[in-house]
């Protein structure tokens, strides 16, 4: 992979104690809004990683996977939430499902099995779409589960908020699998697979000649992301504790592409570097935004503004950056070391 | 209400939405066949028009004349966006225009957040337009005969234009080939315009008529009818005039016949029918109705 950036093997370890260590501080000692952040940024980070295994490594570029997240989302809280409660909220549940309460590690996995399964029929057909076709039918997709989600008002309680669903997401859980999701996007970029994904997304023509098939390589990105993104969805809900369909919107899509795009389509390196950054920015100009009070200068409220100034940006990257700031390749800058999580040695076959 | 009456009257009610459609599709279409880009942010430019008709009639302009002054606010909204936003990326890929355009919405819709609130506001409906005319057991609105009329003027003026002036012939001509024609000494850039302008007006014309029906604009009105007039343009053939407009009215006629046809419970599911609509039709015609093929492979 061009421009990889090889950490010497004792640095790695190293890296990822410090890390740990850092998290470790912030979970012990870190204000509740510092918490709050990193965890924000753990779920905004397995969000974009999944995308960018689907829009990055085999450039179909997919708007409607929020509509992924959301599947997950409900999902997990249908499967966690209190006997109790879902007897008052949903008492139109069928009895098996009004029956179980989850705990967290099998509703996360549920969720993002339920997400992968969707992911599957609807990839069957929309993976043989390609460029700005395969967006707008994938944003179709995000149309559809929106419009399911306000209908099925047995399993979803229609357009109203769901809540009551119990706060088990923490820094461990969100790290936990932004570790995993983080190791196996670069696994699988440099495996056999992740080379017929890039290939098919730079030439489909000569990918094809080689006996790639491009379809099952679209498939198994989308499925796989699919599954990550219904995990981080399931984190999500467990964090944020009431949604309604209408969370997962259009902005929530653009924020993550958005994140996605900065970072460099096709980059693991990027696509944390991208969540890391999008999600404070947007966390600083959000209480900007609500009105700012310097002392002796008072602004007043200015909604709308974060979203107008993460959008100029996105456009300058792409008018001036237009792979984002890393492109395809991953770690280049050795001089952040502290930024970069994941250590995984792009040893063999990881040659420039 | 007999049978013959309620087919009349869904037919007139989708030949108005989908006058709105062809309209919105044909701004799609001609951006598109140009520069190969799918103009989101030009649902955008129908809220630009319905606020800049909405302020000129609360400052106190007779409505017909605000009605206008939006149109030509989109026109020029329109004409802005393709020299700021557009043109330093032209020649990009497709999808990197895509998501440009995505970006100029969002950083439009907020910024109209920002200037008027998140809230909606009434839209008059004055004269004609609040007017219902009942023929029998048939009712119809005075916007829907409105957006029929006002459609087909439009259409036919912009046949001729594009037939008959040199304008528009040079449009087609680089619709055809780029290269070409600028090769044979068009001036791509202001075939371009002309081409914003065109589109950005329609929106305009839709943008008033739409809201004058829905009675009420907000910043984040112009979302549903862009997704819509894309859905439509791709029926008819992303880049192709006459399938944009087809596939306009076809979208109106599918969207009416499925609320009136669908079983009540699933009647809610009716965008959610339209869009697995499209998607078979682009897995079996992805050209569309009258688009030519898509090269294949990428």
């Amino acid at each position: 992979l061009v421009g990889a950036f090889r950490l010497r093997p004792w640095l790695a370890p190293l890296l990822l104690a410090l890390f740990a260590g850092l998290l470790l501080a912030v979970d012990r000692a870190g204000s509740s809004y510092l918490q709050r952040i990193v965890i924000l940024v753990g779920i905004n980070t397995v969000l974009v990683v999944a995308l960018n295994l689907s829009n990055g490594f085999t450039g179909v570029f997919s708007l409607g996977h929020v509509g992924f997240m959301a599947i997950g989302a409900y999902t997990s809280a249908l499967l966690t939430l209190p006997l109790a409660l879902k007897a008052t909220n949903l008492p139109d549940l069928p009895p098996w499902l009004a029956s179980s309460e989850l705990p967290f590690l099998a509703a996360t996995f549920l969720a993002g099995l339920v997400a992968l399964l969707v992911a599957f029929f609807v990839g069957f057909s929309l993976m043989r779409l390609s460029g700005p076709y395969v967006s707008v039918a994938t944003l179709g997709f995000l149309v559809v589960v929106q419009v399911v989600l306000v209908n099925w008002e047995t399993l979803t309680r229609g357009a109203r908020t769901f809540s009551g669903l119990p706060a088990f997401t923490n820094l461990w859980w969100v790290w936990g699998w932004v570790a995993l999701t983080v190791y196996l996007a670069w696994r699988i970029k440099r495996s056999a697979f992740g080379r017929n994904m890039f290939a098919g997304r730079d030439n489909a023509r000569a990918a094809r000649a080689l006996g790639i098939s491009i379809l099952r390589s679209r498939l198994l990105a989308f499925c796989l992301s699919a599954f990550l993104t219904g995990v981080a969805g399931a984190l999500w809900a467990h964090f944020i504790l009431a949604f309604s369909p209408k969370s997962f919107s259009f902005a929530m899509t653009f924020q993550v592409i958005t994140m996605l795009v900065v970072g460099g389509t096709g980059s693991v390196t990027g696509s944390v570097a991208g969540a890391a950054f999008f999600t404070v920015l947007s966390e600083l100009l959000r209480n900007a935004e609500g009105g700012l009070d310097l002392g002796f200068l008072q602004f007043p409220p200015l909604y709308g503004a974060s979203q107008v100034i993460m959008a100029a940006l996105f456009i300058l990257v792409i008018i001036f950056r237009p792979k984002g700031l890393f492109g395809d390749r991953e770690l280049a800058w050795p001089a952040w070391p502290s930024r970069s999580r994941k250590k995984k040695e792009p040893e063999a076959g990881g040659g420039p | 209400v007999s049978t013959t009456e309620f087919v009349l009257q869904l037919a007139i009610n989708a030949f108005s939405i989908g006058s709105l459609y062809a309209l919105m599709a044909i701004g799609l279409a001609m951006v598109f066949g140009i520069l190969r880009l799918i103009n989101f942010a030009h649902g955008d430019m129908i809220m630009v028009g319905s606020f800049a008709a909405l302020l000129a009639n609360l400052a106190g302009v007779p409505f017909a004349l605000a009605a206008l002054i939006g149109v030509a606010s989109s026109a020029v909204a329109g004409i802005i966006l393709e020299r700021v936003a557009y043109r330093p990326i032209r020649g990009a890929p497709e999808v990197a225009m895509l998501l440009t355009s995505f970006a100029v919405t969002v950083f439009l819709e907020n910024l109209a957040i920002l200037i008027f609130q998140p809230r909606s506001r009434p839209f008059p409906d004055p004269g004609l337009l609040g007017q219902t005319f009942t023929f029998g057991n048939l009712r119809v609105a005075g916007v829907d005969l409105v957006s029929i009329g006002v459609t087909l003027v439009l259409l036919v003026g912009l046949t001729f234009f594009v037939t008959r002036t040199r304008l528009g012939t040079s449009m087609r001509a680089v619709a055809e080939d780029l290269l070409a024609a600028r090769l044979v000494g068009i001036r791509i850039n202001r075939v371009i315009t002309a081409a914003f302008l065109i589109g950005s007006a329609a929106a305009g014309v839709v943008g008033i008529l739409w809201s004058a029906r829905v009675g009420k604009i907000d910043p984040l009105m112009g979302f549903y009818p862009v997704l819509k007039a894309f859905i439509a343009s791709v029926i008819g053939g992303l880049g192709s005039l006459p399938g944009a407009v087809l596939g306009g009215y076809l979208l109106g006629f599918l969207e009416i016949a499925l609320q009136g046809l669908l079983p009540t419970a699933l009647v809610p599911y009716r965008d959610a029918f339209v869009f697995v609509a499209l998607v078979v039709l682009l897995l079996f015609r992805r050209q569309g109705i009258m688009g030519t093929a898509v090269q294949e492979g990428d």
